[in-house]
């Protein structure tokens, strides 16, 4: 007899990849110019520092890829994938499907952060450093710094914590409307922050928010398998010798890192956090070994295409991106409960 | 050598006092049932045992304290009464997690863990099943399978929560059967609570019976199982049957007869 644990196959890794590419080569392709996608795989390697090919495009074309699009895919691609992995950590981490990376207050906080800053004119208008995706992740972190603060007087359970999060959430929402109704000039502006967008000014956004990319995914990689174990419960998992609550708050720290970030540069993009994690359980099974990077990639991927439909879709204006998500991923997402046979909560 | 000892072990949870100084001495391959009334402290003295609830007086495992949550997971493994099977989750998976007190948290699965893994899925009759996802199973195949993950973690000592609880007759007999054939071959500690008495007096060598968070009696299941001691403290009348392989214990119907 032979047994084969669950381990994340090629093929599943191959599927994630392969819908990594085909977005980004879509994402810098599709445009008011339109680039074939054989000259963007060239421009591609032609951007990568000591590689060189001949894309056949002219210098405006290259340009185009390398410096206009390409920031804007790679900003796509990490936004997407920092809030999908957090998604599924913080699902798996307090095993509950309903979870977001906003479940602490982080989407909240941030929101007041970004709005305290264009109410007080700290944008790039002022020529200045442009203050308003640091103040939003100032007020993410703050938001789940208090939900934590206040979970742990209310008992440290799971379900406190949970609670105070979704307090914290409203009592800064209702401050972020206070600011926002004082000063209802700048209410087009945090209005359009809020619906989120990937846009960038080139790289100054990717590289904002890399580093915290980075954590956020090292770390859930590394706790794949300890979400597993946390699965059977805290009391099991104690039983199996794991100490669940340093698990928890170690993916839940990393996880409210990478999407306070993420949210910082892009503003509040929801539901992929709670899509792609669900849609990958629903296509490859509920194991963390599998989900945990096959929601980087997917969510990458998911995310690149959908800022392509917001700027493709009503062209030459864009939409907001939180919109797209939703308005494409809603259905999408009920197709593939429809059609899967999985049980995955 | 004893096993498990506690000695003046208590337990308050929220404040309220569950156990009050139990000493209790298991030798090692012995099978001790713990019966009493609801509410009197059987699963708090199992999770105390496990650690997994705090605790004063003191707990020895085979003659040391052993503090290291891991360390315990690798002599102490625990069925609990109801067990939270994670959805989606294969046969496989969830006896590899038994490994886990060996592995750590960030481990690898090696080939012992493997090996380990396939003898006991042997052992248990659920080599067919491995890949079957456990939610999809009936209630006796359940059992079996939480049993082999507990077994995967080669500890010496079993702590089982009320094991047959959700079982019909026939699989709460092939459950404990299992457990002693394996407790026979393995040199297995067995600790377990139990609410059928007479299965209690049936399978394993000992009886305690807690009352109130206290051992209010503790031998051999005919010294323990008089219809007294459950009128006392089960607030039952019940009538004992002596059977050559232990007492059976009977509900006593109130007397219809007309006047």
């Amino acid at each position: 007899m032979t047994i084969e644990p669950t381990r994340l196959r090629a093929s599943a890794l191959g599927a994630g990849f392969a819908a990594l590419v085909v977005a980004v080569v879509a994402g810098l392709g599709v445009g008011p110019v339109g680039i074939a996608p054989r000259a963007v795989l060239y421009a591609l390697v032609d951007a990568v520092p000591g590689l060189s090919a001949d894309s056949g495009l002219s210098s405006i074309h290259e340009a185009i890829v390398q410096e206009v699009r390409l920031p804007r895919v790679v900003l796509g691609l990490l936004v997407g994938a920092t809030l999908s992995v957090s998604g599924a950590a913080y699902q798996g981490a307090f095993r509950n499907p309903l979870v977001d990376p906003y479940l602490l207050g982080v989407a909240a906080g941030a929101g007041l952060g970004a709005t305290i800053a264009i109410t007080q004119n700290l944008g790039d208008g002022a020529g200045l450093v442009d203050l308003v995706p640091l103040s939003a992740f100032a007020g993410a972190l703050f938001a789940v710094v208090l939900s934590y603060g206040a979970g742990y007087i209310g008992g440290r359970s799971t379900a406190s914590l949970v609670l105070a999060g979704v307090a914290v959430a409203s009592f800064l929402t209702a401050c972020q409307t206070y600011v926002l109704q004082a000063n209802s000039d700048a209410f087009r502006e945090v209005y359009s922050w809020i619906l989120g967008r990937v846009a960038t000014s080139g790289w100054s956004e990717p590289m904002l928010l890399l580093p915290y990319f980075v954590v956020a995914v090292a770390v859930m990689l590394r706790y794949r398998r300890a979400l597993d174990i946390l699965a059977v419960g805290d009391e099991e998992a104690q039983a199996l010798g794991i100490d669940p609550r340093r698990v928890r708050i170690h993916v839940v720290v990393a996880a409210s890192l990478g999407a306070a970030a993420a949210v910082s540069v892009s503003g509040l993009i929801g539901f992929v956090g709670i899509i792609v994690p669900h849609v990958v359980r629903l296509v490859f099974g509920t194991s963390y070994r599998v989900l945990i990077p096959l929601s980087i990639l997917f969510g990458g991927a998911f995310m690149v295409l959908a800022d392509l439909a917001a700027r493709t879709l009503v062209e030459p204006a864009e939409l907001p991106i939180g919109v797209v998500t939703a308005f494409l991923g809603a259905p999408f997402f009920v197709v593939v409960l429809r059609t899967s046979r999985r049980e995955v909560w | 050598m004893p096993s498990i000892t506690t000695g003046a072990l208590s337990v308050a949870l929220g404040g309220v006092p569950i156990l009050h100084g139990v000493d209790l001495d298991i030798a090692e391959g012995e099978w001790i049932n713990i019966i009493g009334p609801n509410g009197s402290g059987k699963t708090t003295l199992l999770r105390s045992l496990l650690g997994t609830i705090g605790h004063e007086g003191r707990i020895e495992i085979g003659g040391v304290v052993i503090d290291k949550p891991q360390d315990r997971a690798r002599v102490l493994a625990y069925v609990p009464q109801s067990p939270v099977i994670p959805p989606g989750m294969y046969v496989v998976d969830y006896v590899m997690l038994g490994r886990t007190p060996h592995r750590g948290v960030f481990g690898r699965d090696t080939d012992t863990d493997v090996a380990v893994a396939i003898d006991v899925l042997n052992r248990l009759d659920l080599a067919g099943f491995v890949e079957r996802e456990v939610r999809s199973l009936s209630g006796g195949e359940r059992q079996r399978v939480v049993l082999a993950r507990a077994l995967a973690q080669q500890a010496d000592i079993l702590l089982l929560d009320e094991p047959t609880t959700a079982l019909d007759l026939g699989h709460q007999q092939d459950v404990l059967d299992l457990v002693d054939g394996l407790r026979r071959e393995r040199g297995l500690t067995v600790i377990a609570t139990l609410h059928d008495l007479t299965l209690a007096a049936r399978y394993g060598d000992r009886i305690a019976l807690l009352a109130d968070g206290r051992i209010v009696v503790s031998g051999a299941p005919a010294e323990v199982l008089t219809a007294e001691v459950i009128a006392e403290h089960f607030g039952a009348t019940v009538r004992i049957i002596d059977e050559p392989d232990g007492p059976v214990i009977v509900p006593a119907t109130p007397d219809r007869s007309p006047r």
